[in-house]
This record gives C-alpha cells, sequence and structure tokens, in this order.
C-alpha cells in the first residue's frame, strides 16, 4: 500500500536538495512520527526501538522534565505532577474542562487557555504538547541525520480555531516549522492510499485510548471533504480496560482500595485484553498488596462485558452516517484506527454495520502519523508528480457578535479552505477612533452559547463623524484552517493603518518567554538557535527560487531576471554571518523581490489548468 | 485567451472558463475547480517563498469564492443580475408582491404548527416546488430573454425561500439536538 516515488530520468531529487519532513500524530494518549523514507512511509523509532511516545510529560522540582514511556511510570506516585492527555486541554478554559474536579491536576484559571500548576512551574498546554513534540523532533533529527525542513501535524477534524491554533504554537515553541496541520481522518485516508482510489464516501473509525471519532469522508479526484464528524470523547480502550477489571473483579470477589492495586489492575487488564485478541481465554494476573489474582477469562466474557461499550461507538457511526445523508450502503470503505480497533468483538461490530470487512492492514497505531508523513513529503517539495490534493473544509462557522449578543454569521461551515469574507463596519460616535469585534465559532445563534475566539480591537481610525468612517475587515481563513483578521478604512482611498490585536491564545510575548523557558534553551542559547533558523530559511527559499527560475524563468525579461539573479547573490553572500537580523533582512528582500514573480508563475499555471478545455466556450 | 492575463479580478465565469449564463453543468464546474486549485492551492507552494505562498493562498480563495457563487443558483442568478448592472439591493428594496408575502405568512404558520417530522417534510417538498419553479425562470428571464431586470424580482422571491428553507432545516436540527454528534453537510446539500 505504500506509494512508491519514481521520479523521470533527470528529474531525480538530488541527494542533497532532499527535504526532510516528517509527520506527526499528537494524541491524546500516544504521539509518533513519521517519515518517507527511499519512497516508503514509516514511523520512526527512540534508541530503544519504540515507535509510540506515551502522550505524558512530568515536571519536577529540580526543573527537569520526564517525557513519555518514564513519565508515565511515575504517574502513580506523582499524579499532580505528571500530565497525562493534555490534548484535551489545549485552547480550553477552565470552564470547558467538565471533569476538572476529578483529575489530580492542580489548575490555574487563566484568560484564554487554562495552565496546570506542577513542581517545574507553571505550564500551559501549549508548553506541555510542546515538550512532546521536541521529543519527537530531536528522535526524527538523530534517525534522519538532518534537520527538518517542517512537520505536517494532525489534529481531530473538530478542533475549532483556538485549538488549531495552540497546536500550531506548540510546535513553533518546539522549534519545528509547521508545513501544514491536516485533520486525522484524512491523514489515515492518505495512508490507505485513497487519494488514488476511484470516488467514493469512506468512514473513519478512531477508537484511540480515551476518546472516539468518527468521520465520513467524500473523496473524489484526491479531493478529501469531511462531510461528517461525531465522537465520544470520553470513551477509549481505557474504558474496556476498566470493564475487565470490574469484570475480574466481581468473578474474584475483590475489593481494591490503594491507588497502587488500581493501577497494577489497570496494566494486568491491558495485558489480559490484548491476550484476548488473539486467543479465545487469558489469564488476568496481578500481584496486589498482600494478595495476586489469577483469573482466566475467556473472550465471550470480556466482549459480553464490553458489548454496551461497543455499541456506543456504532450508535455514534449511525448517527455521523445519518447527519451526512448518507446509508451504509453509500460507504466504500471503512479504516480503522487507534489500538483499540484490534479488539475482535471492535472488529466484528464494525463489519456487521457497514457489511463488509474494515480496512485494517495497516498498524491501526501508526496509521494516521503515515499518512501525515506522506502529505509532508509532498509539501516538502520531494514529491512533484504527486497528484495528492487535500482540499479541507472549516469545521465550525466562524461568527461576529452584533446588537443584543448575536451572532452575525461569516464563514458558514463546511466552506471549503482557504476563504475570506469582508464585511464593512462603521462607527456609532462622533470621534470614534476604536472599534471593538468579538469573533465567536459555532452553530447557535447566541454569541453566549458559542465558543468565543477572539476579542479584536480596531484602532487607529481616523476621526470623523458618527457613521462616516467605513472599514473592512477581511476574514481570512488559511489552509491550516486557522483565522487571520486585517482591517482598513476605505474612506476616500485612504488605507488607515489598523492594529488587530488578537486576545485569545498565546500572544508573542508569552511564546518568547516559554521558548527563553524551554528546554531547547539549555542545549543551544537563544541566539544560535535564532542563527542556525534564519540560516535554514534563507538555503529553503534559495532553493525554492532555483526551483521556479528553472521551470518558469522563461517569463521574466532580462532586467527582471538580473534583479533577482542580484538579490539572490546579496542573501547568498551573507547566508553564513552569524547574525540573524542581516540574514533574515535578505531573505526577505528576495521574498519580496520575487513577488511579481509569483504571480506570474501563478498565472501560467492557472491558464494552463484552463487551456484546452475551454476553446468551444470563449 | 491564452495571452490574455488571468487577474484575480476575472469574473467568476471567466475565471473557470466558462460560458457566463445561468445554465451551468454541476460537474464541468467541480472538475475545473478541482484544476484550478490542484496549480493554485497553497499546499502547491508549502516549501516555496513567501511571496508565492502569500500568491497562492490569494487566488486559491479567490478560487474557493468563485466556485461557492458559480455551484450555488441563487448566488449565481444574483451575481449574472449584478454583472447585467440590475443589482439585487436586498437591504434598500424589500418590496414583494402581496401574493407571495401571503403564501410565505402562510408557511410559516404551517410550520410553526407543525406537530410532526412527516407535516414539516410535506411542507419542504412543497417549497422546493415553488424553488425550482422560480429558478427555471431565472433561466430563462437570464439565458434566453436577456432580462435582467426581471430576473432580480425571482432572486428576491428566491432569497425570501432561502431563509424559510434555513428555519425548515433548525426545525430538522432541533429534532437532533440532543447527539453529540455535528454534521458538516445537511439539507443545504441536497437544494443544489
Amino acid at each position: 500500500m505504500a506509494l512508491l516515488q519514481i521520479s523521470e530520468p533527470g528529474h531525480s531529487p538530488n541527494p542533497h536538495e532532499r527535504r526532510v519532513a516528517v509527520g506527526i500524530d499528537l494524541g491524546t494518549t500516544n504521539s509518533l512520527v513519521a517519515s518517507v523514507r527511499s519512497g516508503v512511509a514509516e514511523c520512526l523509532s527512540d534508541e530503544e526501538g519504540r515507535v509510540i511516545l506515551p502522550s505524558v510529560v512530568r515536571y519536577q522540582a529540580d526543573g527537569s522534565r520526564q517525557i513519555g514511556a518514564a513519565a508515565v511510570a511515575a504517574m502513580v506516585q506523582d499524579p499532580q505532577n505528571t500530565i497525562a492527555s493534555v490534548k484535551r486541554f489545549m485552547g480550553r478554559n477552565l470552564k470547558d474542562v467538565v471533569d476538572s474536579g476529578t483529575l489530580a491536576y492542580r489548575f490555574v484559571d487563566k484568560p484564554g487557555m487554562l495552565a496546570i500548576a506542577t513542581a517545574g512551574g507553571e505550564k500551559s498546554p501549549v508548553e506541555i504538547s510542546a515538550d512532546i513534540l521536541a521529543t519527537l523532533r530531536y528522535r526524527a533529527q538523530d534517525v534522519l541525520g538532518d534537520d527538518l525542513v517542517g512537520a505536517v501535524i494532525t489534529v481531530p477534524a473538530y478542533f475549532d480555531d483556538a485549538q488549531r491554533q495552540a497546536t500550531k504554537d506548540a510546535a513553533r515553541l518546539a522549534g519545528i516549522n509547521v508545513l501544514r496541520l491536516i485533520n486525522e481522518p484524512t491523514a489515515a485516508a492518505i495512508a490507505y492510499g485513497l487519494d488514488n482510489a476511484s470516488e467514493g464516501v469512506y468512514a473513519i473509525y478512531d477508537l484511540g485510548g480515551g476518546t472516539f471519532d468518527m468521520s465520513i469522508l467524500r473523496l473524489s479526484q484526491g479531493v478529501f471533504e469531511v462531510i461528517a464528524t461525531g465522537g465520544d470523547s470520553a470513551l477509549g480502550g481505557d474504558d474496556y480496560d476498566r470493564a475487565l477489571v470490574a469484570l475480574v473483579q466481581q468473578q474474584a470477589g475483590l475489593v481494591l482500595e490503594s491507588p497502587a492495586d488500581k493501577s497494577a489492575m489497570a496494566v494486568a487488564a491491558r495485558a489480559c485484553k490484548e491476550q484476548l485478541t488473539a486467543h479465545d481465554e487469558a489469564l488476568f494476573q496481578a500481584n496486589l498488596s498482600g494478595s495476586s489474582v489469577r483469573q482466566a477469562v475467556t473472550r465471550a466474557q470480556f466482549d459480553a462485558a464490553t458489548a454496551g461499550l461497543t455499541e456506543r461507538t456504532i450508535r455514534v457511526a449511525r448517527k455521523a452516517l445519518r447527519d451526512a445523508k448518507l446509508s451504509v450502503t453509500d460507504v466504500q470503505g471503512v479504516v480503522m484506527v487507534g489500538g483499540s480497533t484490534r479488539m475482535p468483538q471492535v472488529q466484528a461490530a464494525v463489519a456487521a454495520l457497514f457489511g463488509q470487512a474494515p480496512l485494517n492492514n495497516l498498524n491501526p497505531d501508526e496509521v494516521v502519523a503515515l499518512g501525515a508523513a506522506i502529505q509532508a513529503n509532498q509539501l516538502a517539495g520531494n514529491n512533484p508528480q504527486g497528484d495528492l490534493l487535500l482540499l479541507d473544509v472549516i469545521p465550525l462557522s466562524l461568527g461576529i457578535e452584533t446588537m443584543g449578543g448575536l451572532v452575525e454569521r461569516i464563514v458558514p461551515r463546511n466552506q471549503t479552505i482557504p476563504t475570506a469574507m469582508a464585511q464593512d463596519f462603521t462607527t456609532f460616535k462622533d470621534g470614534q477612533t476604536a472599534l471593538a469585534l468579538h469573533v465567536v465559532q459555532g452553530e447557535r445563534d447566541m454569541v453566549a452559547d458559542c465558543r468565543s475566539l477572539a476579542r479584536f480591537e480596531l484602532r487607529g481610525i481616523p476621526p470623523m463623524v458618527a457613521g462616516a468612517a467605513r472599514i473592512r475587515v477581511t476574514f481570512t481563513v488559511d489552509a491550516d484552517g486557522l483565522l487571520n483578521v486585517a482591517a482598513r478604512e476605505l474612506i476616500g482611498g485612504v488605507e488607515a493603518n489598523i492594529d488587530v490585536k488578537p486576545s485569545y491564545g498565546l500572544d508573542d510575548g508569552e511564546i518568547a518567554r516559554m521558548l527563553q523557558e524551554s528546554f531547547t534553551t539549555a542545549q543551544s542559547d537563544m541566539r544560535a538557535r535564532a542563527v542556525a533558523e534564519a540560516q535554514l530559511d534563507a538555503e529553503r527559499l534559495l532553493l525554492a527560487i532555483q526551483t521556479a527560475l528553472q521551470a518558469d524563468g522563461d517569463l521574466l525579461d532580462d532586467g527582471e531576471r538580473a534583479a533577482i539573479d542580484a538579490l539572490a547573490d546579496d542573501l547568498r553572500a551573507v547566508r553564513s554571518f552569524e547574525d540573524a537580523a542581516t540574514v533574515e533582512a535578505a531573505t526577505k528582500a528576495l521574498s519580496d523581490g520575487t513577488q511579481a514573480f509569483a504571480a506570474m508563475r501563478m498565472n501560467r499555471g492557472i491558464r494552463q489548468a484552463l487551456s484546452g478545455k475551454n476553446i468551444s466556450t470563449v | 485567451m491564452a495571452d490574455q492575463l488571468l487577474t484575480l479580478a476575472a469574473n467568476d465565469f471567466a475565471l473557470f472558463g466558462v460560458p457566463q449564463r445561468f445554465a451551468q453543468d454541476r460537474s464541468t464546474l467541480d472538475a475545473r475547480w478541482k484544476e484550478l486549485q490542484r496549480e493554485a492551492h497553497p499546499d502547491r507552494f508549502a516549501a516555496q517563498s513567501a511571496a508565492a505562498q502569500r500568491e497562492a493562498l490569494q487566488w486559491s480563495v479567490r478560487i474557493n469564492e468563485a466556485y461557492q457563487r458559480l455551484k450555488d443558483p441563487l448566488r449565481r442568478a444574483a451575481y449574472l443580475c449584478e454583472l447585467a448592472g440590475a443589482p439585487i439591493d436586498a437591504h434598500d428594496n424589500t418590496a414583494m408582491p402581496a401574493e407571495f408575502l401571503i403564501q410565505q405568512m402562510a408557511w410559516r404558520e404551517a410550520l410553526e404548527d407543525a406537530q410532526q417530522e412527516a407535516q414539516v417534510l410535506a411542507l419542504q417538498d412543497e417549497v422546493m416546488q415553488v424553488r425550482n419553479g422560480l429558478l427555471a425562470r431565472c433561466e430563462e428571464l437570464l439565458d434566453r430573454e436577456s432580462d435582467p431586470v426581471q430576473a432580480v424580482g425571482q432572486v428576491r422571491a428566491l432569497m425570501f425561500i432561502e431563509k424559510f428553507c434555513a428555519d425548515i432545516d433548525a426545525f430538522f436540527e432541533t429534532l437532533q439536538s440532543h447527539c453529540a454528534v455535528s454534521a458538516a453537510a445537511r439539507p443545504t446539500a441536497a437544494r443544489d
């Protein structure tokens, strides 16, 4: 099922020009990193051969941290400082986390996003995620022996703007250039090469450790459209473990008191569950304080004890189909994602619902990361013949607050991204120079029922009588599904420079502070890192311009070509300077100087797309 | 055509290389959209200069905007009226024939009084029939009779109906509101 990269003679990428890019599955329970090597996507393992990095970070008083398996081992003894499932808190306020009272963490209520107080200091979910991402980044650099050009990071299809932005901020903090955020179900479909398949509807059934997601995708000619998503954020493989513990407890008449005993039972349940995937009967064994448990469990017993859980996933799957106005017979294939889909009763229930065997020949733990790696390889420009094109949609409508707390919709859900919408505003007081805008995301009519995304203040409006100013605000949702806002004053054609300040998530100052505190600074100081990044950016741009000139240099006249060559020479002359500002300035000059060339190239591409298609109609 | 420079300001029909008229083949629009995005999508430029990425974002946004307008018959009709110098001016001019308004009120009352899903489904069928009739009339006025001024009246009526359809969708939505599932595509797709 792997996609082999075949280059035309003379077109094979020069090894030195090969851009190393990875796909990262930043999961609730586990995270993975994968890359396309020799045309095949594969997950990268750590020094001990482990591919899966548990998404758990422990912060200690001496400032050190443990990430992954080492942190998992500390969960029982140090629950307050060992943070698991941080993905649930990304871009969230404390009031969004309904079960915050039952968790051991010391939450800190902060505007924009909650934080967690640990022995190592107060940590934002963005910082915790960055620690996981940085671990994967270093792993990738060690295995691949090169700096990363960038990464594709996966997010759930239903993630809103704040959650996506938080994910991107985490990557930035980890020193990762994000090529694109893509939806997890889309990544799974790419891994199965469904982009090569004919038109069709596919269901992605994703049962992870603690969450269940169901997505319905429509694919046509390499275009992926998420047409419905559903799920249960409190249902996963861990619930199957708990059901098994309850079953054994009941059979053996056990009462569990200590956290250590509970933890031992959970570990035993996991092992027993995995045994039952391949065998009809397995031994449940755990050593408890003062006693031990040895109990035979049959698969039939396990299936019966978990039938309610499996049925819940099937109900969500049916609902997603209904919402997409589709029946099971419309579904061409079902992709299984998440380790918990290995359980035979889950496989059987899914097969029964859809009337066909699900696709499961790829490792369900790895499939999302593999798909992300394939997309990363293409985005990095390593596969110019690649035909894959993702056209994702915005999952939730964007709106702005109007009088009386009502929402005026500006970008409806299901709109293909990137997309933009312009809206004109005016002042209601004489001499008013500022305007407040409140952007929300959601489907409800009242602001109070939607998620507040951002409060923008437009400042610097020239003073005029009430209602005279015309401020055009353009909301752009980029290919990552992230909102950008630009504003200008239209009267008299004068473009007033209006500041747009988002009031959610992390601002640049906070990011800078976190960068200084992050462990990446322990390895190399801020200045060295800035220089390295500026140099990498310069290399990247020179390579991109060189490729562009080879392909479309004929569009330029001699003067234009000479101007670009001169800017490129300027950059080459300074690119190895140990001064980030100089390198950045020359990079920017070259980038700005090629704007017109970029426009010409785009034009040629658009005309080629239309040529030969409309002879009869023009 | 081949030497003409297409700009972001080109009209939707020119951008998509389809004839400027109401009647359109949806599968042609879909195919053309994908061909254009294949050239212009920011994914094609992810490893390129910031200038190229900005350019790609602008074009990709423009192509999506044109596609949204071309594929929706109501928005397409309004756009054609505007291009022909007969803007819809929905905000300034809401005067409608009394007959039409009476029918609108009857429909609204029927929706408010509806007890069962079946009643609303029947109402939806009726509304759809009226809508299809108006769209057919739009096609005649725009493509054969070249009378955009008359077509504006049809478009205004269609905007009322569009709003009522959204209310019907909302009715169905409240029926399912207790479930934790969100759909990206709902009856809107069926109306094309």
